[in-house]
C-alpha cells in the first residue's frame, strides 16, 4: 500500500491512499455474519445463566427427571446432527455446481430440522398438558426460555432455508446465493453447537440431578 | 487522523483472497460427523445407563465430552482456523468465550452464594 505525499501551497503534507480500490460486494459478509452469530452466542449464555441459576428451584413442581425422556431427547440431537452432516453435503455440491443435488440435500435438511422442530413442540405440548407450564416453578420458566429461543431459532433457519431454496431455483448458484447459502451453513451449523450445551446441561444433568 | 487510515488500511490489503480460505472435503465432513455420534452417544448411555458409580464424576465427564464436541464442531463444521478473514473471526471467538465464560462462572458463583447465606424460613422463625 502506497501513501502520496501532496505538498499544497502552504506546505502542510496532505496525505491520502493512492490506490484506493473497490471492495468486491460482499467481501465483509461472513466476517459480519460471523460477529452476529457470536452476538447470538452471548444471547445464549445469558439464557444458559439464568438456567444454571434457576434450575434447581421447582417450587415443589415436577422435576427434570419426572419430565423428560432422554430416549426422545437422543431422537431429536441425532436428527439436527443428521440436518448438520447434509448441509454440510448441501455446501459441498454447491461448490461443484450441481444444483439438483444441492437442492436435494437442502430439502433433506430441512426435512431434519422440520422433524427437530416437531419432536420438540410434541415434547412440550406434553409437558403443558401434565401441567408443567412456564408458569409452575423457576426451572421450568427457565427451560421454556432456553429450548424455546434455541427452537424458535431453529424455525427461523427453516424459513431461511426454504427462502433461499426458491432463490437457487429462481436465480441459479449466483455468487449472491452461494454468499447466503454459506451465511445459514454457519446460521445452522452454529445451532447445533448451541444444542450440544442444551441437552448436556439442560437434559443430561438435569436428569442425573 | 491520515496516518491511522493508513496503518488501518494495511492490515486488510489481502482481502481479496479471504473467500479462498477452505470450506472442508467429504472427509473432514464425514470425520466431523462420526466423532460428533461418538461424543453423543457415550454421555447419553453413561446417564441413561448410570455406568459409573458416581453422579459428581458422570457428570464431569458430560461436560467434558460436551466441551470437545464443541470444539469438533468449530474445526469441522464451522472450519474455524486462525487464519480466516486474517484472523478476525478467530479473535471475535476468543473475546466472545472470554464474555460467556465470565457471564457464566460469575452468576453461578455469586448466585450459590447468595443461596447458601439465605437463612431457611423455620431458623427465622426461631429468632423472635
Amino acid at each position: 500500500m502506497t501513501v502520496a505525499v501532496n505538498p499544497t501551497q502552504t506546505g502542510e503534507p496532505v496525505f491520502y491512499l493512492a490506490d484506493e480500490h473497490p471492495h468486491p460486494e460482499g467481501y465483509s459478509t461472513s466476517l459480519g455474519f460471523w460477529i452476529y452469530l457470536m452476538s447470538d452466542c452471548l444471547i445464549f449464555a445469558i439464557l444458559f445463566a439464568t438456567f444454571g441459576v434457576l434450575g434447581g428451584n421447582y417450587a415443589a413442581g415436577p422435576a427434570p427427571k419426572d419430565l423428560f425422556e432422554l430416549p426422545l431427547v437422543a431422537v431429536n440431537t441425532s436428527m439436527l446432527l443428521l440436518s448438520s452432516i447434509t448441509y454440510g453435503f448441501a455446501m459441498l455440491t454447491m461448490q461443484q455446481n450441481k444444483i439438483a443435488q444441492t437442492q436435494i440435500w437442502l430439502a433433506i435438511t430441512g426435512l431434519f430440522g422440520a422433524a427437530f422442530i416437531g419432536i420438540e413442540l410434541s415434547e412440550f405440548a406434553h409437558m403443558i398438558h401434565e401441567g408443567a407450564t412456564p408458569q409452575r416453578s423457576a426451572f421450568l420458566s427457565a427451560f421454556f426460555t432456553l429450548v424455546g429461543t434455541h427452537g424458535l431459532h431453529v424455525s427461523c433457519g427453516l424459513i431461511w432455508l426454504v427462502t433461499l431454496m426458491v432463490q437457487v431455483w429462481k436465480f441459479g448458484l449466483i455468487e449472491a446465493n452461494r454468499r447466503r447459502l454459506m451465511c445459514l451453513s454457519m446460521f445452522w451449523h452454529f445451532l447445533d453447537v448451541v444444542w450440544i450445551g442444551v441437552f448436556t446441561f439442560v437434559y443430561l444433568l438435569g436428569v442425573l440431578r | 487522523m491520515n496516518t491511522d487510515t493508513h496503518a488501518a488500511h494495511a492490515g486488510d490489503h489481502h482481502h481479496g483472497d479471504s473467500h479462498a480460505n477452505a470450506h472442508g472435503s467429504f472427509s473432514t465432513y464425514m470425520l466431523g460427523f462420526v466423532l460428533s455420534v461418538v461424543l453423543t452417544a457415550i454421555p447419553f448411555w453413561l446417564v441413561m445407563s448410570g455406568a459409573l458409580p458416581s453422579k459428581q464424576i458422570t457428570a464431569l465427564v458430560i461436560m467434558a465430552f460436551a466441551v470437545v464436541q464443541i470444539v469438533v464442531h468449530m474445526i469441522y463444521f464451522l472450519h474455524m482456523n486462525t487464519t480466516s478473514e486474517n484472523g478476525w473471526s478467530m479473535m471475535a471467538l476468543i473475546f466472545t468465550i472470554v464474555m460467556v465464560v465470565i457471564a457464566l462462572s460469575g452468576s453461578l458463583w455469586v448466585m450459590n452464594h447468595l443461596n447458601s447465606n439465605m437463612m431457611p424460613i423455620h431458623q427465622m422463625n426461631g429468632m423472635k
